[in-house]
């Protein structure tokens, strides 16, 4: 480790600056408070100088040159944040979720699993977000990656205007999803009578009134089943991005080489596209799905507490945090984790080993 | 042959302009509301045309939200810098310096971007509560700087496994060192996935509810708790709510239309192959 040990006067006397700079900074907001404007942030002044000081170490193991260590040394403050953050906190919440925990004051009694118990046994809301979940999840998979590909398909026939088009289709991504949730509900009003408005008075004055519809507030559970129109809206085109990108990877010369064995268009597409696309649907259902397991927002703004629209997400939130239930919230949230999990690490361990190979 | 091919182009075109309609309705809707007078505001005349433009409704929604929109500001800025400042540095170690584990360490680093954040809630508020961050900005700007670790190192480690590894090796021959060469080699190669990090980053926070609306207090809320708070009220007409949203959503609206190239390699790492 010392082998390249070079003595460099400029970089230790820096280092030691780092030293003293971080410990007095560390003396100094352990006594006295740091205010930017109204907010009291003297433990991010502590953060800061505790790097300070940290950098110290960095600094003088450049006189070593053994870069590996540097490297670590480097990483080891996001390490730590992810390990907290992250897996910590996880490890606390399911501290909590094996507890009883009901108020403002903290008890880690532990009760096993009996949280997990009532959710599934007991607990007739906790039944529609699970139904909600499955509803959710496989109408705005197959609803995204229809669309998705069929865009795609339409966008890789030498398109006048492809960028317009592409630029359409993804510009919903920007927005957020309580401002799509807001707008929506607007679009999707089931008001009837004089009241009709939204697109169910286009569709009035289309004459189409068959189409005319109650949207989300259709008896359950095929209610929940329009919240996905707007979830669709916002990511179809994130999912044609994804098919598109896809296509245009593949060589034109297998596309030639089909057509010269005779193969029609579509025969192409069937044949030959669609198979190579499969890696690509893959990593679509697996976003997709993960964000599908948390929706939350879009919820919120477009359910607006209907508990018939209601998911896990927005059940931790409320039981949490107005109902003070914490050990009942902590076990949804786990059970949401898990399920995303579920989906995820496959994916990653597989995308660590390709890694790996390289 | 030609008449068929004409007709299906036909098709095509008319399919890709349907969709591009649904795609587009409700933003036209925020902008036909938004710029209506008070008088011609009438579900019953939801989608007809304004007989003048007016930006009263856009006055009225920036006296609710005009405070709201600066906390958001104020979150974003240094959010989006100092996540991607991190991001880099990350990105740089794992591409170019691989140490034992470092793929396994990645991994794990990357599972922190996929978790529901409902299952580290009730700690976070803790924690935040303890060292008393709960309830303000900065510490709103910490936990998105946090929970971007994934995201940004990711961006940037794919970024940087692309720069060539033998320029780095001449670097190291003409005695750069680790620091030297990220300094003088890889910080200048870096603005493009800069541009993406910050655009990303800046797009989540501001359009993020969860953390902010468990994490501050009302006066500290960004636009869009403020927003859902106020499509939940009674008070608020629906034609300064629609402007309202109009002016919550403008500014990722704008950054995807000026910088949608980036916006939108930030988009596709999301699913790994950067």
């Amino acid at each position: 480790m010392f082998k390249n040990f070079t003595f460099k006067p400029r970089i230790l006397i820096t280092a030691i600056v780092l030293l003293v700079v971080g410990v007095a900074g560390l003396y100094y907001f352990t006594h006295s408070k740091l205010m930017i404007g109204s907010f009291d942030v003297t433990s991010l002044g502590i953060l800061v100088a505790g790097l300070v000081m940290y950098s110290a170490i960095p600094v003088a193991m450049t006189m070593i040159g053994n870069e590996t260590y540097l490297s670590i040394v480097l990483m080891l403050p996001s390490i730590a944040a992810v390990a907290i953050f992250v897996y910590g906190f996880i490890a606390w919440s399911v501290r909590v979720s094996f507890s009883n925990w009901k108020g403002l004051i903290p008890n880690y009694t532990f009760v096993g699993f009996k949280q997990y118990i009532i959710l599934f046994s007991n607990d007739p809301r906790f039944m529609i977000d699970l139904r909600n979940t499955a509803v959710f999840t496989v109408g705005f998979i197959l609803g995204c990656l229809i669309i998705g590909l069929g865009l795609a398909i339409l966008l890789d026939q030498k398109i006048k205007g492809e960028n317009l088009f592409r630029g359409i289709f993804l510009l919903p991504m920007s927005i957020s999803f309580i401002a799509s949730g807001v707008v929506w509900s607007w679009l999707m009003s089931s008001a009837t009578g004089s009241r009709i408005t939204g697109i169910n008075l286009i569709f009035k004055s289309l004459g189409l009134n068959g189409l005319i519809s109650l949207w989300h507030t259709t008896p359950q559970p095929w209610g929940m089943a329009f919240t996905i129109i707007p979830a669709v809206w916002q990511l179809a085109g994130y999912t044609m991005a994804m098919y598109l990108g896809g296509m245009r990877s593949i060589s034109d010369d297998l596309r030639e080489a089909a057509r010269v064995d005779g193969a029609s268009e579509f025969e192409i597409y069937r044949y030959v596209i669609l198979p190579l696309l499969q890696p690509i649907t893959l990593s679509a259902v697996i976003i997709l799905g993960h964000m599908s397991l948390k929706i939350f927002d879009l919820i919120v703004a477009l359910g607006r507490g209907d508990i018939r629209l209601d998911v896990p997400g927005i059940y931790m939130w409320t039981t949490t945090f107005s109902g003070n239930n914490y050990a009942q919230g902590a076990a949804i949230g786990i059970l949401m984790l898990v399920g995303v999990a579920v989906l995820v690490i496959p994916y990653l361990v597989q995308n660590m080993r390709t890694e790996t190979q390289v | 042959m030609m008449p068929r091919r004409i007709a299906s182009r036909t098709l095509i075109y008319l399919i890709l302009i349907l969709a591009s309609a649904f795609f587009l309705l409700p933003i036209y809707l925020m902008l036909l509301t938004g710029v209506k007078p008070f008088a011609e505001v009438d579900l019953k005349t939801m989608w007809n045309l304004p007989s003048s433009l007016h930006i009263e409704n856009f006055i009225a929604a920036w006296a609710q939200l005009a405070p709201n929109l600066k906390n958001s500001l104020i979150l974003v800025i240094p959010e989006s810098i100092l996540s991607s400042l991190l991001g880099s540095l990350n990105g740089y170690l794992l591409s170019k310096w691989r140490f034992k584990n470092s793929n396994l360490i990645f991994t794990l680093i990357l599972f922190g971007m996929f978790i529901p954040y409902q299952s580290i809630l009730i700690p976070l508020v803790k924690f935040m509560d303890f060292i008393q961050l709960y309830g303000g900005l900065p510490g709103l700007v910490f936990v998105h700087i946090i929970y971007g670790i994934p995201i940004t190192t990711l961006i940037f480690r794919n970024y940087y496994a692309g720069i060539s590894t033998e320029m780095l090796e001449a670097g190291r021959i003409d005695g750069a060192s680790l620091t030297g060469l990220y300094r003088f080699l890889i910080l200048p190669l870096s603005a493009p996935s800069f541009a993406v990090v910050i655009i990303w980053q800046f797009t989540q926070a501001w359009n993020d509810f969860l953390f902010a609306v468990i994490l501050t207090n009302q006066a500290y809320w960004p636009v869009t708790v403020a927003l859902n708070n106020l499509a939940g009220s009674q008070l608020v007409q629906w034609n300064v709510l629609m402007a309202a949203t109009l002016l919550a959503a403008l500014p990722t609206l704008l950054v995807y239309l000026l910088l949608g190239r980036f916006f939108v390699r930030g988009l596709m790492a999301g699913s790994l192959k950067g």
